[in-house]
């Protein structure tokens, strides 16, 4: 009860800091969708330069998350402190997920309907548009979902670098022993995880056409 | 006299470091026969087919479409203007039926209204009726009607040239029997010119009106299915059809 309590008492500051989580999140999942999905749309079309590019976004992946916000933090223009190099960081983590499974989903279609797509005279574009984008949707969101849920937890770790959002009350509580402040960004942050990932899994299911 | 349909002339094609797929092939469609490939898998049947719609390049040779060649036709345009049909059909999955029937009219752009009257009007061709069939997924449908839904796509745009790779080859005997009889008799409606690839003998005597033997990569005789019985050109060909005659 004293918990809830105390939740309650900072209810305007949690809600400020799930929507400047939301923000990261949103901002940053965009970006590595904006930049995953063409980008592997192009390695399907370029299969030597896949594996050079989707491994460099597993190593990207295996840097130490608090690692790289601090790389950032010298690097001019781009780093710094504050919500741009932490948007940097959180792309640079959503990008695998979404570019692994773009090129995989798309990678993945039928053969023959691919083949049957190019008797009939679709343009490469077409064939995209009309084929290989529709068919490998489900996979390509079940890239998405997992980057989105990822980010939800690694942008707690962003206020590390004075981005700011649910991570501002772990930090704080760590740093005060504070259980409770800790709780107050976590709770929220799983919920949001545990959210998107329903959300997302729901579209994704409803575009399955397997049986 | 008008252009053959089809006409290869010394057609070289090969895959990598691997034996050439085909080895100068050349040979001569005419407008409204229906010429059937014969041969085994790696026979080099299935790339000569490909070569007419341009899904294959040869490395050297020439290839002429109703007299023009391949190189001088929008290829786009040319496989619009060509019904392919594939073993695996390769219906869209997430496409209706009619969706994939009417999908070369629309890259063409048929209007809606046409392109469903169109629709229909295949369906009923090929033997299913268009109330039951026009909203089924390819999911929903046995492996006979797909075929048939395949050839109907192939059929959408009016194409003169149709080109069959084993359409039948993957139903059961009863329902491949059943296709070949219809198709026998739809080709003869339609009147268009068909190349036809197949590793089965019986359908190729049934169906065609020219066969033409294939045996790694080469063309080895190309008759009608009289004179390759009567007068084969080697012993390869003789084996291949001998026992096709006792049954």
């Amino acid at each position: 009860m004293d918990l809830l309590r105390f939740l309650t008492e900072r209810s305007d500051e949690i809600v400020a800091k799930t929507w400047e989580h939301l923000q990261l999140v949103g901002l940053s999942t965009a970006i590595a969708v904006g930049i995953g999905v063409p980008l592997a749309i192009v390695l399907t079309r370029n299969e030597r330069l896949a594996s050079p590019v989707i491994g460099f976004a597993n190593v990207v992946q295996t840097v130490p998350s608090l690692a790289l916000f601090g790389f950032l933090i010298p690097i001019p223009f781009i780093g710094g402190i504050g919500m741009k190099s932490a948007v940097i960081a959180l792309v640079l983590y959503a990008l695998l997920p979404i570019l692994r499974n773009t090129f995989t989903g798309i990678r993945s279609v039928d053969p023959a309907v691919v083949e049957a797509g190019r008797g009939m005279g679709m343009t490469d574009l077409q064939q995209l548009r009309l084929i290989e984008i529709p068919l490998a949707l489900p996979t390509i969101l079940a890239g998405v979902r997992i980057a989105t849920v990822v980010t939800v937890g690694l942008a707690t770790i962003a206020s590390a670098i004075g981005a700011g959002g649910l991570g501002d009350f772990i930090f704080r509580g760590i740093s005060m022993v504070d259980h409770r402040l800790i709780l107050a960004g976590a709770v929220p942050a799983a919920l949001l995880a545990i959210l998107f990932d329903a959300l997302i899994g729901r579209v994704e299911r409803k575009l399955d056409i397997r049986e | 006299m008008p252009a053959p349909a089809v006409e290869l002339l010394d057609v070289d094609k090969s895959f990598g470091a691997d034996a050439p797929a085909l080895s100068s092939v050349s040979l001569t469609v005419r407008s409204g026969e229906t010429v059937v490939l014969l041969g085994s898998s790696g026979s080099g049947k299935t790339t000569t087919l490909k070569t007419m719609n341009g899904l294959v390049t040869p490395d050297s040779g020439k290839v002429f479409v109703r007299g023009t060649e391949i190189r001088e036709w929008d290829v786009i345009e040319l496989r619009r203007r060509t019904g392919y049909v594939i073993q695996e059909v390769g219906l869209l999955p997430h496409l209706s039926v009619e969706d994939n029937v009417g999908m070369v009219p629309k890259l063409l752009g048929v209007e809606a209204d046409e392109r469903r009257a169109r629709t229909r009007e295949l369906l009923e061709l090929v033997s299913l009726p268009p109330d039951g069939y026009v909203h089924k997924r390819p999911s929903e449908l046995s492996g006979g009607e797909r075929q048939r839904v395949g050839v109907a796509r192939a059929l959408a745009a009016d194409p003169p040239l149709l080109l069959m790779d084993e359409p039948f080859g993957a139903l059961d005997p009863i329902n491949r029997r059943r296709l070949q009889d219809e198709f026998g008799a739809l080709r003869e409606r339609l009147g268009k010119t068909i190349v036809f690839v197949t590793h089965d003998v019986s359908e190729a005597l049934k169906l065609a009106d020219r066969i033409g033997v294939m045996r790694g990569g080469r063309l080895l005789q190309l008759d009608a299915p009289g004179v390759i019985l009567e007068e084969p050109v080697d012993d390869f060909v003789r084996e291949l059809v001998r026992l096709e005659t006792w049954s």
